[in-house]
């Protein structure tokens, strides 16, 4: 079954079309990764999947749940407000520079959406959060506060906030794209585990060798539309079109 | 030996008109410290509230709400505040010709710096929620926390501890400007200083005054730093 199905989605800036009638589709326990130059509108299309932005045109469909579509005239149609919050409990977004809560303790940051928007008690949010930081390697950190922590942890952090909330598909925004290059690596990691858990995830990455590697199906974005798209190896070591061998070769050669 | 005593008993004379002079100056700025201390506590526990609701209007999606709010906080920080605690006292005489009782003299007082207060409180609290990065919105949303949570849980509290400093200034100048009250002969402290100082052809009564403010301020910032330290269990 399609997790998250994206058509002909359209999104304009002021005039400045970003995203040129994208379609995709993401399903069950698959791994999608999507990569890009930066302003080719891989950003912008997570954002329309995640409700950061409205899209001008088109569809999104969640496990078959319609979030918009479009009218005979043209124009978005959201779906109600109802639908909307059910809707929303089915993705989850890791962003690029974490977006903690500062003024709380990493375990309240994790709690406060299951206790408060899922409706979970205290205890269940607490021995749940708990679990997620075990699994983070973070066992140890449920009292500090984030910026006692490093960038990847800080990163970890957000990922089991994300997960708290049991999210069915979960969407990554260059999530190391603020760490040192050092930290990366942890982050990659714990993106593997969830991937060979069966996590459905889709990834923006600027890191080729691990979007080969973890992603299923790549998708390539330039200049707001998909260039390319197919099996990730496929995709990464043996790309078709002209744009994705320039884009990826300035990446293996550096 | 007769005039050795003579001066000391002058000297005892005096120094007790003296003493005199200083305990009618405590005990009637005592009086009307209470009245100043009212004032303040008053003021603030009115305007920093209305000033949250005031900062809302300015920051609101309906236009004739935001453009009302503006000129209002624009008057209240563009005029002295001596002469907004005036038109209060005096506007519902002469405009309205309604009698004015000495009783209403504290309210307006109150009611002028609350006015006056809440339109500075409203653009510190203006500040420091349009200085919160977009991403602490987002998570919210994303997260799935209503608008309102949000609000509450997440932007309010880090806002607080942002507009500390300037609330702090905004809490020190009340103090000394509660001395304003003087212009509608409220009472306070300072008016009680000023009738002193005239009655008793000295200056001390406003030397002690001035003591007053200070200790009183000096009370208050380190209350202030004191909620600060409180504060910096994160950064």
């Amino acid at each position: 079954m399609n997790l998250l199905e994206m058509k002909n989605i359209g999104k304009a800036f002021d005039g400045l079309e970003v995203i040129k009638d994208i379609s995709l589709s993401v399903e069950e326990g698959e791994v999608l990764g999507v990569i890009g130059p930066s302003g080719s509108g891989k950003s912008t299309l997570l954002r329309c999947a995640t409700l950061l932005e409205k899209v001008d045109t088109g569809t999104i469909l969640y496990k078959g749940e319609t979030l918009v579509h479009t009218d005979e005239a043209g124009t978005a149609v959201y779906a109600p407000p109802a639908d909307i919050k059910r809707i929303r409990s089915y993705f989850g977004l890791v962003f690029q520079n974490f977006n903690l809560f500062p003024h709380f303790s990493v375990l309240r940051n994790i709690t406060e959406a299951p206790i408060h928007v899922a409706g979970q008690t205290k205890e269940q949010a607490v021995e749940n959060a708990r679990r997620l930081l075990r699994q983070m390697g973070l066992e140890d950190k449920e009292d500090a506060y984030p910026y006692q922590l490093s960038g990847g942890q800080q990163q970890r952090v957000s990922i089991a906030r994300a997960l708290a909330l049991k999210p069915d598909i979960l969407f990554f925004d260059e999530p190391t794209s603020a760490l040192d290059p050092e930290l990366t690596g942890e982050i990659l990691k714990v993106i593997r585990e969830l991937a060979s858990e069966r996590m459905t995830m889709v990834i923006i990455t600027h890191e080729m060798g691990f979007a080969r590697d973890v992603a299923d199906h790549i998708l390539f974005m330039d200049d707001g539309v998909i260039v390319e798209q197919g099996n990730a190896q496929e995709l990464i070591n043996n790309p078709q079109q002209e744009r994705t061998k320039l884009f990826l070769n300035r990446f293996f050669n550096q | 030996m007769m005039l050795t005593v003579h001066t000391a008993a002058l000297l005892a004379a005096q120094s007790s008109t003296f003493s005199q002079k200083l305990t009618a100056v405590f005990t009637q700025l005592s009086v009307g410290l209470l009245t100043t201390l009212e004032i303040f506590v008053l003021t603030l526990a009115l305007s920093l509230p209305l000033g949250l609701l005031v900062s809302f209007g300015r920051m609101s999606k309906i236009g004739i709400l935001r453009w009302v709010v503006k000129i209002y906080i624009s008057i209240m920080r563009g005029t002295p505040l001596m002469l907004q605690l005036m038109v209060v006292y005096f506007g519902p005489y002469y405009i309205f010709h309604i009698n004015i009782s000495s009783e209403y003299r504290f309210v307006a007082v109150v009611i002028g710096f609350v006015l006056n207060y809440a339109a500075y409180f409203a653009e510190i609290y203006r500040g420091g929620i349009e200085s919160m990065p977009a991403g602490q919105y987002e998570a919210a949303q994303v997260l799935g926390f209503s608008r309102q949570q949000t609000f509450m849980r997440i932007i309010l509290p880090q806002v607080f501890k942002r507009i500390m400093p300037p609330v702090t200034n905004e809490v020190i100048t009340l103090v000394k400007d509660t001395s304003l009250a003087m212009v509608i002969s409220v009472s306070e402290m300072f008016t009680n200083a000023q009738a002193l100082a005239s009655a008793q052809v000295s200056v001390i009564p406003l030397v002690v005054a001035g003591i007053f403010y200070y200790i009183m301020n000096y009370v208050v910032a380190w209350g202030m730093e004191l909620i600060e330290k409180r504060m910096n269990y994160y950064r």
